[in-house]
């Protein structure tokens, strides 16, 4: 399969292993932030390959992980309102809430519904018209320009029973967030591949240079990502700290022009609550003011209290690196993909998951 | 969730293409394309819709620095 096999030959990838051992001398732990990367790394055995001294970590690269417990109980409260149909990507359904899930509920009779994409949800609201169509927004700069864009279809048809929940995050600030908590110690950054596809890579930049951490741009078969972790052992040696793209068939410096001025058009930014994280500034996306009648934030009251985290559940610390999954007493005995307690444990690109699945 | 696949060409309508891969076709639309793909192209589609026209040269060129580092032996056409 062309663009996917000849990145992927496992033998040749340990010649590559092996150039990262022979330019590696001092300790380097490097975190990615995506939720493809980590499964990646576990699936092609990734960590086996590299000298002992090269320590990998997964951030908060998982969107259903990082979305706070009071958005899932505002979906929840939706979905327990007579004529609403809740459309959402198929991970968000399991995560649980504060005392329920979508799961649950679609279980006592709401009607919660799956779908692959955007398009989906405005096809499933043209046959219902008498029925209101919320779709989920969630995920990261790859999946908020395909909202943006079913947003844009539905105000051109002028279509009256479509909304949008919008939970979307933005990754650069919240790495901005990880480091300037002084919490976080990485020697670099692996940088997500298709969120880069549409971002580019200015606003690594900043990243790069205010807390001279090293970011390479990487994609995700098996030798894109030893590259780009050679990449990243390079710079670490040279004492440079620059954003630099391995990912070239996939990303411009300047991003998708075309996504990012539809991702603009529909959304503004604006302060989002983060599992782990709390509220960073600017990390979300909110649907601007003259998409009111599409926003389901302004046509439903939504209103639902904070709620604390389960018991024991270390799904925020895993989040922001500072612990993995094993650290928690939960995981594995009481948190299993089955009967998940935290959403890291939910989402099949969550760090939990990954480990519960890949790693004994 | 932001797993996304370079997927080829084979039919364009209007603002729609279908694409494939393994055997597998799916849908996308070109609404939010970063370059207006052709016939025969590799787009790389999440949720639906193409997000990227793949460079060929851009990849190629990848292949061709792992041939100089020694981790593969030949580029493949």
């Amino acid at each position: 399969m062309k663009y996917l096999t000849e990145y992927r030959n496992g033998a040749l990838a340990s010649k590559m292993a092996d150039r990262i051992k022979a330019i590696c001398t001092k300790p380097a732990r490097f975190m990615e932030i995506c939720g493809t990367h980590t499964v990646a790394i576990f699936k092609h055995g990734i960590r086996e390959v590299l000298p002992d001294h090269i320590d990998l970590v997964s951030g908060p690269g998982c969107p259903v992980c990082v979305t706070a417990t009071r958005d899932i109980d505002k979906a929840i409260k939706l979905a327990r309102i007579p004529d609403v149909i809740v459309t959402t990507f198929g991970d968000m359904v399991r995560v649980p809430g504060s005392e329920s899930s979508l799961q649950r509920e679609k279980g006592r009779g709401a009607d919660v519904r799956m779908v692959y994409s955007t398009m989906d949800a405005l096809e499933i609201a043209r046959q219902n018209p008498e029925k209101k169509v919320v779709f989920l927004g969630v995920g990261f700069e790859t999946t908020a320009p395909t909202i943006a864009a079913a947003v844009v279809a539905a105000e051109a048809e002028g279509m009256e029973n479509f909304s949008v929940l919008s939970s979307h995050k933005l990754l650069p600030p919240a790495m901005d967030a990880l480091l300037s908590g002084g919490e976080l110690d990485v020697s670099g950054f692996m940088c997500p591949g298709h969120v880069s596809t549409i971002i580019g890579t200015t606003a690594y930049e900043a990243v790069a240079s205010q807390y001279h951490t090293p970011c390479v741009v990487m994609g995700f078969e098996p030798l894109d990502i030893l590259q780009g972790i050679y990449m990243l052992v390079s710079q670490m040696e040279a004492g440079e700290a620059r954003v630099e793209i391995q990912y070239r068939r996939a990303v411009a410096p300047e991003g998708n022009l075309n996504a990012l001025k539809t991702m603009g058009r529909v959304f503004e930014p604006c302060d989002a609550p983060w599992r782990g994280l709390g509220v960073i500034p600017k990390s979300g996306l909110a649907l601007r003011q003259a998409y009111g009648p599409l926003d389901a934030e302004a046509l439903f009251d939504l209103d639902v209290p904070d709620f604390p985290e389960p018991p024991g559940c270390k799904c925020g610390d895993i989040l922001r690196g500072v612990k993995t999954p094993t650290d928690c007493k939960l995981f594995r005995i009481v948190c299993t993909p089955e009967n998940p307690v935290g959403p890291c444990m939910v989402s099949s690109e969550g760090t939990c998951a990954a480990y519960y699945k890949y790693s004994r | 969730m932001c797993v996304a696949a370079p997927m080829k060409v084979i039919e364009i309508e209007g603002d729609t293409v279908r694409a494939e891969l393994g055997g597998i076709t799916k849908e996308a639309r070109l609404d939010i394309v970063d370059e207006r793909p052709e016939l025969g192209d590799y787009v790389i589609i999440h949720a639906g819709f193409a997000l990227h026209r793949i460079d060929p040269e851009e990849a190629r060129a990848t292949l061709e620095l792992w041939k100089e580092m020694g981790a593969i032996d030949e580029v493949p056409d």
